[in-house]
């Protein structure tokens, strides 16, 4: 067999899977989608000795609209069930248009919106998605919980503030402000591939075109998704004329991420990747924004 | 002393009750222990879409699934489509177009195609090539599949 043997906990509630987590301390490992564990385990470049798996506590599996306009979202719901749930669609169009981009349909019927989260992979949509939207992630352990902002929560690559006890539960998407809009561009080598570059951003704007709010995040670029300070900086409370937009892709470009090289491109070559991305998804989401 | 997980599975409308290792795949599953060999394995990591089965009528990867996470689920295989003397549209499409060569990536598209199909009756080529973004082949070069799968939506549309 592939992996390495584990013992399995199959807990049924919230509550036994944190208990579970508490007793097992380093040993213990979260089991949700899978579609990033197991291959590791596949290879034995993950090795836990005992897993907790989340598919049997159905509770952790929820969209729920919130009263504020924002939306809740269970751990493990799947990609595929937030990429077609309508209220999500009608309130973040930006949510399903970056999922649609990650793997293949197959993946993102297993694949869980919070394991992505808790994954933290660099070339990964979700976490970079969180960081734009400013979501809440709600973590829970045995006799505690605390709220934890996306920007807090990714520490470095595949690294996150969780501790072993630790369970990621909800990720509250808050609302977007009136006139406030997104769009999502990559470069990858294929459909379905891990990007090569990627960039999503999210534009609000007043009554007299100029922007209110910017949330530009690079990801594929460096060892965490990076949110732009140069883009709020010099942006809000200006029009976003194409001069300034050109202004911010050049600066961020040349400033705020840090690519590597590898076989299929060097970091100058993505470096000018997201100068184009940046500047594209920024002249969308003012166009969506304006609509 | 190894743990043992008793499971109850429905593949292709039997159920099975078995007592599994936590760390056995459902791809292996389904080949060793119900010798149901026409799901086949590649990678073994999750890329190449060989492995593809319906889970709850979702197309998945078996290959990154430990057997374990199927306890009381339902599971269709490429052998619950059709027999040789009564193939599935899908399947007759495939042959009709040449739509394989060594036929070892056949059982993945297909299972990701029945699913796709089921809930788009009249893909473009353009939405076909993205249904199989995730099914790797290397002998067709898939115009062929994309061919086969557009026959096999208009058959699909005459049986219904
Ligand atoms: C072929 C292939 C291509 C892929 N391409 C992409 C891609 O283009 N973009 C992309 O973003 N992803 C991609 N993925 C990864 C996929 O999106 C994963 O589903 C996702 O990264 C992890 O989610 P999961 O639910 O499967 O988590 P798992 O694999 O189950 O877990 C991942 C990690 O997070 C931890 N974890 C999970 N949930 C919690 C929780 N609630 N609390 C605490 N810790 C937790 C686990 O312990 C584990 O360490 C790809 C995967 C494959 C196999
Ligand atoms: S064998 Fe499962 S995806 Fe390749
Ligand atoms: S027919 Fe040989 S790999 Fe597809």
């Amino acid at each position: 067999m592939k992996p390495a043997p584990f013992e399995y906990y199959a807990p049924k509630t919230v509550e036994e899977a944190l208990q579970n987590l508490t007793d097992l301390g380093y040993s213990g490992k979260v089991l949700a989608g899978g579609q990033s564990l197991i291959p590791a385990m596949n290879f034995r470049m993950a090795r836990p000795s005992a897993l907790v798996d989340l598919n049997t506590v159905a509770e952790l599996a929820y969209i729920r609209p919130t009263a504020d306009g924002g939306i809740a979202i269970g751990t493990m719901t799947r990609d595929s069930v937030v990429e077609y749930d309508p209220i999500v669609k009608q309130r973040m169009p930006i949510v399903a248009e970056t999922i649609g981009y990650i793997a293949h349909a197959q993946i993102r019927a297993r694949g869980t919106f919070g394991g992505a989260i808790a994954h933290a992979d660099p070339a990964a949509q979700l976490p970079a998605l969180s960081l734009a939207l400013n979501a809440k992630l709600l973590v829970k352990r045995k006799g505690g919980e605390r709220w934890v902002t996306a920007e807090e929560f990714i520490v470095g690559p595949f690294m996150t503030v969780l501790e072993p006890e630790d369970l990621l539960v909800e990720v509250v998407l808050p609302p977007l402000a009136p006139r406030t809009a997104g769009s999502y561009k990559q470069v990858s080598r294929q459909r379905g591939g891990y990007a090569q570059a990627a960039t999503i951003s999210m534009v609000g704007l007043d009554d007299r075109d100029r922007v209110k709010d910017v949330r530009c995040v690079l990801f594929s670029v460096g060892e965490t998704p990076i949110l732009s300070k140069y883009a709020a900086k010099v942006l809000v409370g200006n029009e976003p004329t194409e001069a300034a937009i050109a202004d911010v892709a050049a600066y961020v470009a040349k400033n705020e991420c840090d690519p590597g090289s590898d076989l299929h491109g060097t970091a100058e070559y993505r470096r000018q990747l997201v100068q184009v991305l940046v500047r594209r998804s920024l002249t969308e989401a003012v166009l969506r924004a304006k609509k | 002393m190894t743990q043992l997980v008793k499971i109850n599975v429905t593949v292709n409308g039997v159920s099975y009750e078995r007592e599994v290792e936590p760390r056995l795949l459902l791809s292996d599953f389904i080949r060793h222990d119900l010798k149901l060999t026409g799901t086949h394995v590649g990678c073994e990591h999750g890329l190449c879409g060989a492995c593809t089965i319906l889970f709850d009528g979702e197309s998945v990867r078996s290959c990154i699934m430990f057997a374990v996470m199927a306890d009381r689920h339902t599971i269709e295989t490429v052998e619950s489509l059709g027999t040789p003397d009564h193939l599935h549209p899908l399947q007759e499409a495939f042959m009709e177009k040449h739509a394989l060569q060594c036929g070892f990536c056949t059982p993945g598209f297909l299972m990701t195609l029945v699913d796709y199909l089921g809930d788009n009756k009249n893909p473009t080529d353009e939405e076909i090539r993205e249904a199989i973004d995730g099914n790797f082949c290397r002998c067709t070069g898939y115009e062929n599949i994309v061919e086969a799968v557009r026959l096999a939506a208009k058959k699909m549309a005459a049986h219904s």
